[in-house]
């Protein structure tokens, strides 16, 4: 779990490549000519990796060391023009506290979701994995369904569900009088977005643990039930880690989608007032970008956005890693 | 490769005497297929009623004005919502199918051949899924304007083509699913490099492929950040900016809440249906790299 940072990446890096490159029993002409070949099949590939990873990324390091400076009244052709600004778009970034708090916003919100979507997604797994369940088939194309419904009409959805005029939630309040909390108010916000996240990404985390689960030979199981182990014993001592890899992987993922929070929020931004135009980062960098039209800016705030991403995944890369490896010793 | 099916679950030998906790994980389970299902169920069933029904009868009764909902959402402003619903498909389905062919050239040089820089480039590529997407969608809309190719159909189709976990899971296949020997025989029986790739390497990488495929489709049909900062002309847009855009202008008139309601039903079903019927022959734990027959 080094460099490559998805499960069974190690399988092809050992033994099946050899094989096919072989060079001892094959004609010195076949052997000149499929040298190239492999370059050849990963030009489309690289090219595009170039033109719309590589470049815009440099473009984005360039623009965020600029700025426009307006010569006289700033009217007229070349009245305004690029000029080198070093790090002082940095460090606007760094004293803007708008964008502070947007990130911690991304954080508070990450804390509701992550923890509760894994929580479930690794429940759901285990109860599918069990003989007792019924219906598991129906069950996990149910929770799964999520994951066809695009982000933001999930968020659109959900944003109707929160709206007391036409939500069954509300009419079962109303029915017991009970309190009637509003949705769209404060620290409810954090919920109300976590819960689309949650809805919409709990079945595909639950996908990847489940195959897991089954990965692990059964004869494990039998052993521990001849030993008098409980269902819930099993659970807790062999499939959990057994799956940690998994969970690991999918905690990794999560974290960087958390950090890129953009849909649920701008989905429910017309439907409520109390919503900020920058509440995330990258509604923040969007709105530097164009509403204020200040790219340069924009783009230093998604150069920190993005090796603040780099920093947090290669910490938890490093952490994960040697979690594992004393688990193993 | 077998066709694998979501059936193989319930097959495991469990021990067969009954214990009191028996009901807890079927319990747990339709508590979670509830939750995820109640927003569907409560869409289908909100998109059947009129302006007056959505707000005055009890949100889970049916009501009578499903037609005329579709009928209003089609020819509201000369059906642009089938034009949303058409650019979604071109974009989903050119991309996805783009995305497949590049990940399956790059996947099959990575995972059955050896040269040098490989380990370099897999690696560098697989570094670009940590890019926050705004961090090269801003450049790449400044950039395409430059060529003036901002706000057009390449504008979204270009950036949606390279996908690195699909050049990863097609690694994954080609060295696991493509024999060497095979290989090597076809080159000793002086087949090209080509055509050994289109006609032994891709049928066997065909479930891989399917599933970048599929995997491609899905991330492009729900992306929203991508078409928001590149399109401008509303007939261009996907079906998810285009029934945002409904919902900003819906927000100062409660009127449009059932055009976007019905706009919601109609624009889960095409990949809902997508993934019941595929489900049939590929199985969603392809999705997570397993290469198990």
């Amino acid at each position: 779990m080094t460099a490559t940072p998805l499960k069974g990446s190690d399988r092809t890096t050992a033994g099946p490549l050899a094989d096919g490159t072989a060079t001892s029993v094959r004609p010195r002409r076949l052997r000149r000519r499929g040298r190239s070949a492999p370059y050849w099949f990963l030009v489309p590939a690289l090219f595009l990796f170039a033109a719309f990873t590589v470049v815009p990324i440099g473009y984005a390091v360039w623009l965020s060391l600029h700025k426009v400076q307006v010569k006289g009244i700033g009217l007229g052709k070349g009245a305004r023009e690029q000029v080198w600004n070093g790090l002082g778009n940095y460090t606007d970034v760094l004293h803007d506290s708008e964008f502070g708090h947007s990130v911690l916003r991304a954080f508070g919100y990450g804390l509701i979701v992550i923890p509760t979507m894994l929580g479930l997604a690794l429940v759901f797994a285990l109860m599918l994995d069990t003989p007792q369940a019924r219906s598991a088939k129906f069950a996990r194309l149910a929770i799964f369904l999520p994951y066809a419904v695009p982000g933001i009409i999930a968020a659109l959805m959900w944003g109707f569900l929160y709206l007391p005029t036409v939500s069954p939630f509300y009419y079962l309040l109303r029915e017991f009088n009970l309190p009637q909390p509003d949705l769209f108010d404060g620290g409810n916000l954090y919920l109300s977005f976590a819960n689309i996240a949650v809805w919409g990404g709990t079945g595909f985390n639950m996908i990847v643990i489940y195959t897991a689960l089954r990965a692990i030979p059964q004869e494990i199981y039998e052993a521990a039930k001849i030993d008098g182990a409980s269902d819930l014993k099993i659970a807790l001592r062999i499939k959990i880690p057994i799956v940690m890899p998994s969970l690991v992987l999918t905690f990794f993922f999560s974290v960087i989608a958390t950090l890129q929070v953009f849909t649920e929020p701008m989905a429910l931004k017309p439907l409520t007032n109390g919503l900020s135009g920058s509440w995330s980062p990258l509604m923040a960098i969007y709105d530097a970008a164009f509403f204020r039209s200040d790219i340069y800016g924009a783009s230093a705030t998604a150069v920190v956005l993005a090796l603040a991403t780099f920093a947090l995944s290669f910490t938890l890369l490093r952490v994960s890693d040697r979690y594992t490896r004393e688990d193993r010793a | 490769m077998t066709p694998l099916t979501l059936t193989a679950t319930d097959a495991r030998p469990g021990p067969a005497k009954p214990k009191r906790t028996a009901w807890v994980p079927t319990l747990v389970l339709v508590l979670g297929s509830l939750y995820c299902l109640i927003p569907v169920v409560w869409v289908v069933i909100a998109a059947s009623k009129g302006r007056s029904e959505l707000f005055s009868t009890f949100t889970f009764a049916p009501g009578t004005g499903f037609a005329a909902n579709f009928k209003e959402l089609s020819s509201y402003r000369d059906g642009i919502y089938w034009q949303w619903m058409a650019n979604s498909l071109l974009y989903a389905g050119g991309g996805a199918l783009l995305s497949a062919a590049v990940s399956a050239g790059g996947g099959y040089a990575l995972g059955r051949f050896a040269f040098k820089g490989r380990e370099f480039i897999f690696k560098l590529m697989l570094a670009g899924v940590l890019v926050p997407s705004i961090v090269l969608t801003v450049p790449q809309y400044l950039l395409l304007s430059k060529l003036g190719l901002a706000d057009s159909y390449w504008s979204m189709l270009l950036p949606s083509i390279l996908s690195p976990y699909g050049v990863y899971l097609v690694r994954i296949y080609a060295a696991a699913a493509v024999p060497g020997e095979l290989l090597e025989a076809a080159r000793m029986d002086g087949a090209s490099e080509w055509r050994i790739f289109s006609r032994i390497a891709v049928p066997m990488m065909m479930p891989g492929l399917i599933t970048v495929f599929l995997f491609q489709f899905v991330g492009i049909w729900n992306n929203f950040l991508l078409p928001y900062v590149m399109l401008a002309d509303d007939t261009k847009f996907p079906i998810t900016l285009g029934l945002y855009t409904l919902l900003t202008q819906g927000a100062s008139q409660p009127a449009l809440y059932t055009l976007v309601i019905m706009g919601c039903f109609l624009a889960i079903l095409p990949l809902i249906a997508l993934f019941l019927v595929i489900q049939r022959f590929w199985s969603l734990d392809l999705l997570s790299g397993s290469v198990k027959a």
